[in-house]
């Protein structure tokens, strides 16, 4: 099988000395701030960033993976423990894992965790190795029409995703839209809203926007209710999962896994819906729905492994087509772009190591995340009790200093103040971020995708529904936001939401 | 009949939405627009700002209809903290140098804490500083002078 020989070739690439370390480095580095609290997978990997800068663009990418899927796992590790999820996938996870940290099961539910994310892992590894590439060769046929449906698609999902009104999160992405097509015009070199800045030229950094967002706008916001006092667990016995645990959480973590791997393919942020999607599935297909949210083990089980297997497929889209379908992704896009690479359809061919290599190092990751988290879980947990006033301001210094040193530009400084002020104002309006960050990223591939498309079809509009792929890619993304507009749907859309607070 | 903001979240995002809209459409006036087929640099952010304008009308029209999210209270306090420490850091880390920019922006951030004690914010700034320079400096060799010129570096 050819598969087998690629992912021959993926595991001599990841099992360099330097790569295993790296892996192993991302790993730690990415529990331990995803543990820390405030800090979510995105501003770490944004932080950590220009620490990559420097090794070979296979080695950066699997720390970087390594970070996102620690900074995930310390995310959930929160949420069991005080009740804290790290990030928004982790949500679910709260409600039946603090509950059964109450019981004093912590340690089975971070092994339920660990074990979930495990399976889920190595499934997404092969369902990665098996749909990339045919997923590749579909898109080098890919026009500009069907990129630019595509986007459409993946923006209409993240709608369909965020949290609280939608009308908003609509006005997110225009917003996120216009704020990306700043700086030089491509083809006319026109420099547009740039009020003069010659430093606004090349276009607002992501790192800049993403630290501001989710960086000081969450320290302003989190130094708000800083003298709620946490409930934490004090301590951690029995990791052990007992006989009737395994019968009980093996089911779940396999339909998590399913569900995971299938919708972390769809753009848009896959592995937040299937943590979501799985949990409720849980709580259909179980005997006792309302022991749910009373520490159930299913309950950690089946979103643990779902949002796991979502987040390694959602490489797919990322690897495959050059679009990002998350915050997160966009990171290591722009990380590969840094490196002098160009993400799509052609990385497989002509890059086969880089790619094989990253998908093999996934799975590698996942088992030093076993490895690592259930002996280290002692050290979370002091790591998790970390007074919140004695890290901010070392949150703040990261920040700073890794945004000058992007460009060693002071200007990005400022920028990067102004949009913390943007992002305490969403969040005071209740404006979800991650939609506009999308769309400040697509904007420009998206203005140059329509351009391209409508000079094709000297400026007739319906040539995004008389090809067959465009015309499916925008009928799904209708149905998606007519199936959420729908009265039903949206209330439930809106009891799922509120279940997290 | 009297017209009543009800959901203060709807009404302020549309305001935002539609100011940052017209902006967008009124400064893009001086870009060419262009034509479908040869689309000029004014031609996509004419077509989002207008979108954006017409979703902060709507968000503002329902604002009045219906009732919603009341505006949550502004901490100006904190957030004058934060990006305070953070603006002074940019104007500082060429000037005066990595060293003054750490520990004034860890000394006005941590202003900002009901916890704010100066023993721990002494200790702060040292192990930052500490830190950073092993790190950043000497670790990962980014050119940033520890002291700059203003400090006679």
């Amino acid at each position: 099988m050819d598969i087998f020989s690629n992912l021959a070739l993926g595991f001599d690439t990841a099992f360099t000395l330097t790569n295993l370390i790296y892996c192993f480095a991302g790993v730690l580095l990415g529990t331990l701030i995803g543990v820390l609290p405030g800090l979510g997978p995105v501003a770490t990997i944004a932080m950590l960033l220009p620490a990559t800068f420097s090794l070979s663009p296979v080695t950066s990418l699997i720390m970087l993976s390594g970070i996102y899927y620690g900074a995930q796992y310390g995310g959930s590790t929160t949420a069991i423990l005080i009740n804290l999820p790290g990030e928004a996938t982790a949500v679910v996870t709260a409600l039946d894992g603090h509950a059964m940290a109450k019981q004093g099961r912590a340690g089975v539910a971070l092994a339920t965790s660990a074990i979930g994310s495990f399976i889920a892992g190595t499934f997404a590894t092969f369902v990665l190795a098996a749909f990339a590439p045919p997923l590749a060769n579909i898109a080098l046929k890919f026009g500009p029409q069907e990129y630019f449906s595509l986007m459409v698609l993946g923006l209409v999902a993240s709608i369909v995703l965020a949290h609280g009104s939608l009308l908003r999160a609509i006005g997110m992405i225009l917003l996120g839209l216009l704020l990306g097509i700043v700086g030089a015009d491509v083809n006319s070199g026109a420099l547009r809203f740039t009020f003069g800045a010659p430093e606004l030229a090349d276009g607002i950094g992501f790192v800049v926007v993403a630290m501001g967002v989710y960086g000081l706008g969450e320290i302003a916001r989190n130094l708000e209710d800083e003298s709620e006092r946490r409930r934490v667990v004090e301590r951690i016995t029995g990791l052990m999962p007992t006989r009737e645990d395994w019968r009980r959480m093996l089911p779940p973590i396999f339909r998590g896994t399913l569900l995971g791997s299938s919708l972390g393919i769809l753009p848009g942020n896959g592995a937040l819906l299937s943590s979501f999607a799985s949990y409720s599935i849980e709580k259909k297909l179980s005997k006792t729905p309302e022991k749910f949210g009373h520490g159930m083990i299913e309950g950690v089980a089946a979103p643990e492994s779902a949002n796991n297997a979502g987040a390694q497929t959602s490489f797919i889209p990322m690897l495959t087509l050059g679009i990002p379908s998350s915050p997160v992704m966009a990171l290591m896009i722009g990380a590969l772009i840094i490196q002098g690479i160009q993400p799509g359809p052609t990385v497989i061919t002509s890059q086969p190591a880089l790619f094989w290599g990253i998908i093999v190092s996934m799975w590698i990751g996942n088992v030093f995340l076993v490895i690592l988290n259930l002996p280290l879980i002692g050290i979370w947990v002091r790591m998790v009790t970390m007074p919140y006033h004695l890290l901010y301001p070392a949150i703040l210094v990261f920040c700073g200093i890794g945004v000058f040193s992007l460009n060693s530009s002071t200007f990005d400084v400022y920028l990067m103040a102004m949009f913390g002020l943007l992002g305490y104002v969403f969040a005071k309006l209740e404006c979800e971020p991650a939609p506009m960050l999308l769309g400040f990223l697509l904007g420009p591939m998206m203005e140059e995708y329509l351009r391209r498309a409508m000079l094709l079809s000297r400026g007739d509009p319906t040539t995004f529904i008389t090809r067959p792929i465009s015309a499916t890619l925008l009928v799904v993304a209708v149905i998606s936001l007519v199936v959420v507009l729908a009265p039903s749907i949206r209330k439930q859309r809106e009891v799922v939401f509120k279940e997290e607070s | 009949m009297q017209l009543r903001i009800r959901d203060l979240q709807d009404f302020w995002s549309g305001l935002l939405f539609i100011g940052v809209g017209a902006a967008a459409v009124f400064l893009a006036r001086n870009y060419s627009f262009g034509t479908a087929d040869k689309m000029g640099p004014g031609y996509f952010p004419t077509i989002l700002g207008g979108l954006l304008v017409v979703v902060g009308i709507i968000a503002v029209i329902r604002s009045l209809g219906r009732d919603g999210g009341a505006l949550k209270t502004f901490h100006w306090r904190l957030l004058l903290y934060v990006l305070g420490g953070t603006l002074l850091f940019g104007v500082l880390i060429r000037n005066a140098g990595l060293l003054a920019a750490v520990a004034v922006l860890v000394l006005v951030s941590t202003a900002a804490s009901v916890h704010f004690r100066w023993r721990t914010v002494a200790i702060s700034i040292v192990v930052l500083l500490v830190l950073t320079t092993l790190v950043f400096v000497k670790g990962l060799g980014l050119p940033i002078p520890l002291v700059g010129p203003w400090l006679g570096g």
